[in-house]
């Protein structure tokens, strides 16, 4: 594999890894916190499955550089603008509605994604994706469920999780939207480009919130940059708390 | 001094348990993918349930300690192609799993059922009863469900298929 090879493909596993693992985090956040401990069980066994596959795309991203770069300085000592994930992944757990709603924006395009890249080229990436797959459709089926429940529920449950969507939805056409990492990457048949998704994603998200009797938000404008590094103003505080750690004690090990 | 072979290596690998569940063997799991012999070492081959199953660590650990006893030097591979599935575990493992109060995944047949029933039949660990509810999804570890009995009322743990 030629440098530039590399240096691509190195980017778009941060790409696939940051989502998961911000999301993973975010998660965690939840962890004794959860509105019943069902839910909070359920929202902690989804951050661990997110937290193990961004390790799967680490340790393969490490593997692309020298041996200075582990996984663990991958995931803890970058700056802000060197993370790529979506804003959407980085919002925070405001309140329940927000919290499902933002998982059910995400699962529904990370379901797509991962049997696109269970096709991939790249063995290792497709390794990931037929692992991660199988997870992911648990994630999925709860969070949709979840729509379903709040949306048709009681009138506060309705109006908080439409608030949620109404807010959320701005934020969800970054997940679709093709950066310059993924356009060199679907050239060599690695990735795709997240574009090619679009009318399969809105029209899953809207058949779901159809049936929650959601209104579906008008898709205008929306917000976008984590792609490129440039995020909102939580993923200082989110990084803040993760690489608090590494930071005041480096290279400490667990 | 013993001849180290595949068989005996595999022999002490059934007495290596899964650490989240230690009725069962990692081998009942399915988790153990190939034993190699090299000059000077073995290859063992494992792969995780879920992405981020914390006991593979452990496990790890666990097969070199168990082989180191027996002075077999050992490296560990973990892949993940093909990806764990719940066919994986033994018959014997999934009685374990039965006795040990988690229900164990349902066949193919009853799978399939399911899908077209829109409800999975998991039986009560406790009591045997089908008249079960699913609680959660997401159980006590990742790979498992939470389910509550409607007749002796009992929850329990459900081996979700994968």
């Amino acid at each position: 594999m030629s440098q530039q090879d590399k240096e691509q493909l190195y980017q778009y596993l941060l790409l696939l890894g940051d989502n998961a693992m911000i999301l993973g985090h975010r998660l965690s956040e939840l962890c004794g916190h959860g509105p019943s401990l069902e839910t909070d069980i359920a929202l902690t066994n989804i951050s661990l499955d997110l937290f193990g596959q961004t390790r799967s795309y680490f340790q393969y991203a490490a593997s692309l550089r020298d041996e200075s770069v582990t996984e663990d300085s991958i995931a803890f000592l970058r700056f802000p603008g060197e993370y790529r994930n979506v804003l959407l992944v980085e919002q925070p757990n405001t309140d329940f509605a927000y919290v499902i709603t933002r998982q059910f924006l995400f699962d529904n395009f990370h379901h797509l994604l991962l049997t696109k890249l269970s096709e991939s080229s790249d063995e290792n990436i497709a390794a990931i994706a037929n692992k991660s797959i199988k997870e992911v459709s648990y994630h999925l089926r709860f969070s949709s469920e979840w729509m379903k429940r709040l949306g048709d529920g009681t009138e506060e449950s309705r109006q908080k999780i439409q608030e949620a969507v109404n807010y959320l939805i701005p934020y969800a056409g970054e997940l679709t939207k093709t950066c310059e990492v993924e356009r060199s990457i679907a050239d060599r048949g690695i990735g795709i480009e997240s574009g090619s998704l679009t009318d399969a994603y809105w029209q899953n998200v809207s058949t779901v919130l159809k049936e929650a009797t959601l209104d579906m938000p008008e898709i205008g404008w929306s917000q976008s940059g984590g792609k490129d590094g440039i995020h909102s103003e939580h993923m200082g505080y989110i990084l803040a708390d993760l690489q608090y750690m590494q930071r005041a004690y480096p290279n400490m090990n667990w | 001094m013993v001849t180290i072979t595949e068989d005996r290596v595999r022999e002490l690998l059934w007495s290596v348990s899964d650490p989240e569940i230690p009725v069962l063997s990692i081998m009942d799991m399915g988790i153990v993918r190939k034993v190699e012999l090299a000059d000077s070492h073995v290859l063992v081959t494992i792969t995780p349930t879920y992405s981020g199953c914390p006991a593979m660590d452990e496990i790890s650990s666990d097969i070199k300690k168990r082989l180191a006893e027996h002075d077999i030097d050992c490296k560990i591979i973990s892949v993940l192609s093909p990806a764990w599935t719940t066919d994986w575990i033994t018959q014997e493992g999934r009685k374990k799993l039965e006795d040990y109060g988690i229900a164990a995944p349902l066949d193919e047949t009853a799978d399939k059922k399911a899908l077209l029933e829109n409800e999975r039949i998991v039986r009560c660990t406790n009591c045997g009863s089908t008249n079960t509810v699913m609680v959660s999804q997401f159980g006590s570890t990742a790979c498992k469900a939470l389910f509550k009995c409607q007749d002796c009322l009992e929850p329990f743990d459900y081996f979700k298929c994968l």
